[in-house]
């Protein structure tokens, strides 16, 4: 099975109303400690996990990413490293890679997508590559059979939704807000950009940015996400507590129930 | 949009790396600025102000001691004589008339020097808009009479405490607060960086700079100067310098990069001429210091303008095909020049062009005509300097 139908099944299983998927910060605090909790991840009910690979410059990141991210690459976090916790997680649930442009050119784009490929990573998600510059990387995926995750956001025009609907691999990722990453407590607007972004795309939408409590991850699902991304509530999570796995399991669970 | 916008790449340089909700602002923003680009109303205004409240033209300065110790005649291009004493004031008084004409009331700015800052928040004082200025927590002690000018003039300052407390992470954090913000906000970049198409923008406001000095010289000297020489943070005052003259063959351009404490220690701002390898900071694909991860190296320069890992675009295309030199110059040499322009000439330049004055005065060259682009003046940095030079 390659990263799409991986993808694909991991959206339509489980039996809840929306696919769960927690975000990592690789090598955070360490690359074993970032492992035992993406197996907490699982644990707690993951359908799939995003997989962060740290950046020195992660502009579409609040401050609690940014944190772990810098705190794992002084912790000597490295790509190598990160893809060798997602080859250990990619045995049980889908991986996405989460990773910075720079980052990957600085690997070489196909170089880097082989790198995924052979961590057995079901898709990448590239968060300053918009559908403009992503064409050598998404045929770099294509060949490989990674899916490339566009992201939507509520200021994308129609035009532009369309486009990225179709192009778009794996599932849409869609942001809730305009802003970077972060904990957020409003899920008002949450129908209204699922609904414009459904007609634009054949594929799974999942929701993301600003998703920090159970009862918004349901919300979300109720709103009709396919899938409900938590990113730094769990960074948070770990950040704040001195057995992080454990703590991370816990709350994973809880947005588990919330989606069942 | 390629047929008829604004060129987002310079050879493999420049692009759009950006996260999705800013590229509709960029493509409002390429619109806007092409619409007012041929306006003759919007040029008008922009030409008033610039005549009438910032000072332009700027003369074009003979200046007779320093040519005296380079043994060659050296004419200073005075954007250290404009309204809020750098060049700056071009571009942000340009770009906050485009926010106004984009009905966007909220001004948001990085600032590194605190000359953009100043200039943004000056401009936002004139045309009544809100301004927000990043600056990081280093720049701000080192430049703290320009914080103080700004609050002055109403922005506020926002402190960036994040990484090596400078110009990198004072930009990231104005776009974090534009992807946030952008449905009101326009965010006014400083330099020629940033994601297309803002390099081409800052060029086009900056350009008069080598407009006028190409059109001054021709008529003190009956001739084009051999070289130009400006220095090179993001590189906003050289675009400006060089665009005029990048069509005259004969005429050399240089670009003067930081060296910090040395190109072989590492610590320096300096990606074009240390061959830093392509990367996307910021927006854009160009030069860039970097680890072998692709993470960002941090720059280093005692001038708060020229610490920057990055390098506009056009910049790094100009290098590459061999147009255009880049050369840096040590943190200690500036300091020198810094001193030297001020006791030979009564000049106190900024810090950062006075990189530039050092490779001048100290750089063998068969040229007999230089011409500098003096981008601003430095009281700003006379509290650092003399407390380095160990004068207070």
């Amino acid at each position: 099975m390659n990263g799409l139908e991986r993808i694909a099944e991991a959206f339509s299983a489980g039996g809840k109303r929306a696919a769960l998927m927690p975000y990592l910060m690789g090598g955070y605090p360490d690359l074993a400690g970032s492992l035992a909790i993406g197996n907490a991840y699982v644990d707690g009910g993951a359908d799939l996990i995003e997989l962060g690979v740290p950046f020195s410059d992660p502009l579409a990141d609040g401050p609690v990413i940014q944190g772990a991210g810098s705190a794992a690459l002084a912790a000597g976090a490295t790509l190598k490293g990160v893809l060798g916790v997602a080859g250990e997680l990619a045995a049980r649930v889908p991986v996405v890679v989460m990773c910075y442009s720079n980052v990957i050119l600085a690997r070489g784009i196909d170089a880097f997508v082989d790198d995924l490929d052979s961590a057995c990573v079901s898709g990448l998600i590239v968060p300053d590559l918009p559908i403009e510059e992503a064409p050598a990387t998404l045929a770099a995926c294509e060949a490989r059979g990674v899916a490339l995750v566009s992201l939507a956001a509520p200021t994308s025009t129609d035009e532009r939704l369309a486009e990225i609907g179709k192009l778009t691999r794996g599932f849409l990722y869609t942001v809730a807000v305009a802003g970077t990453t972060g904990e957020r407590g409003d899920e008002s607007g949450y129908a209204a950009v699922i609904e414009r972004v459904r007609s634009h795309t054949a594929v799974p939408v999942a929701l993301g940015f600003g998703i920090s409590t159970p009862e918004q991850a349901s919300a979300a699902a109720d709103a009709g996400a396919d899938g409900v991304i938590v990113g730094s509530r769990l960074v948070r999570e770990a950040i704040e507590h001195d057995e992080p796995a454990e703590a991370c399991r816990v709350l994973v669970e809880r947005f588990a129930e919330a989606l069942r | 949009m390629t047929t008829t916008g604004l060129q987002h790449r310079f050879g493999q340089y420049g692009g759009q790396y950006v996260p999705e909700t800013l590229m509709p602002a960029l493509a409002e923003l390429e619109a806007a600025w092409i619409s007012a680009r041929n306006d003759e109303l919007f040029q008008a205004e922009l030409g008033r102000l610039l005549r009438d409240y910032a000072g332009r033209p700027t003369p074009l300065y003979h200046a007779e001691r320093l040519s005296a110790v380079a043994g060659r005649k050296i004419y200073l291009k005075r954007e250290d004589l404009v309204h809020t004493g750098a060049h700056k004031i071009n571009n942000a008084l340009g770009q906050a008339l485009l926010a106004v004409r984009m009905g966007k009331r909220r001004i948001i700015a990085e600032t590194g020097a605190g000359q953009h800052g100043v200039a943004s928040a000056t401009a936002c004082a004139l045309l009544d808009l809100e301004c927000v200025v990043y600056m990081g927590a280093e720049d701000i002690r080192r430049q703290k009479p320009n914080v103080q000018r700004m609050e002055l003039l109403g922005a506020t300052v926002v402190p960036v405490e994040a990484g090596a407390k400078t110009l990198k992470e004072a930009v990231s954090e104005a776009i974090r607060d534009w992807v946030t913000n952008v449905e009101d906000s326009h965010y006014i970049i400083g330099s020629a960086v940033g994601p297309a198409p803002y390099p081409v923008i800052v060029r086009d406001l900056q350009r008069c700079i080598g407009d006028e000095a190409r059109a001054q010289i021709l008529e003190r000297e009956g001739r084009l100067p051999e070289r130009v020489i400006a220095c090179v943070g993001g590189g906003s005052n050289a675009i400006g310098a060089f665009t005029a003259f990048v069509g005259d063959e004969g005429v050399q351009l240089v670009g003067v990069e930081a060296a910090g404490e040395g190109i072989d220690s590492g610590r320096h701002g300096a990606p074009l001429a240390a061959g830093g390898r392509p990367g996307v900071l910021h927006g854009s694909l160009s030069a860039l210091l970097q680890t072998d991860e692709g993470q960002i190296a941090e720059a280093h320069s005692v001038s708060a303008g020229l610490d920057y890992p990055g390098s506009g675009p056009e910049h790094a295309f100009l290098r590459d095909s061999g147009r255009a030199t880049y050369v840096a110059v040590t943190d200690g040499d500036a300091l020198a020049a810094f001193a030297r322009t001020a006791e030979l000439e009564g000049i106190i330049p900024a810090l950062e062009p006075a990189h530039a004055i050092h490779y001048v005065l100290n750089e063998p060259s068969d040229s007999q005509l230089d011409l500098i682009c003096l981008s601003g003046r430095g009281d700003k940095d006379l509290a650092e300097v003399l407390s380095l030079l160990g004068r207070s």
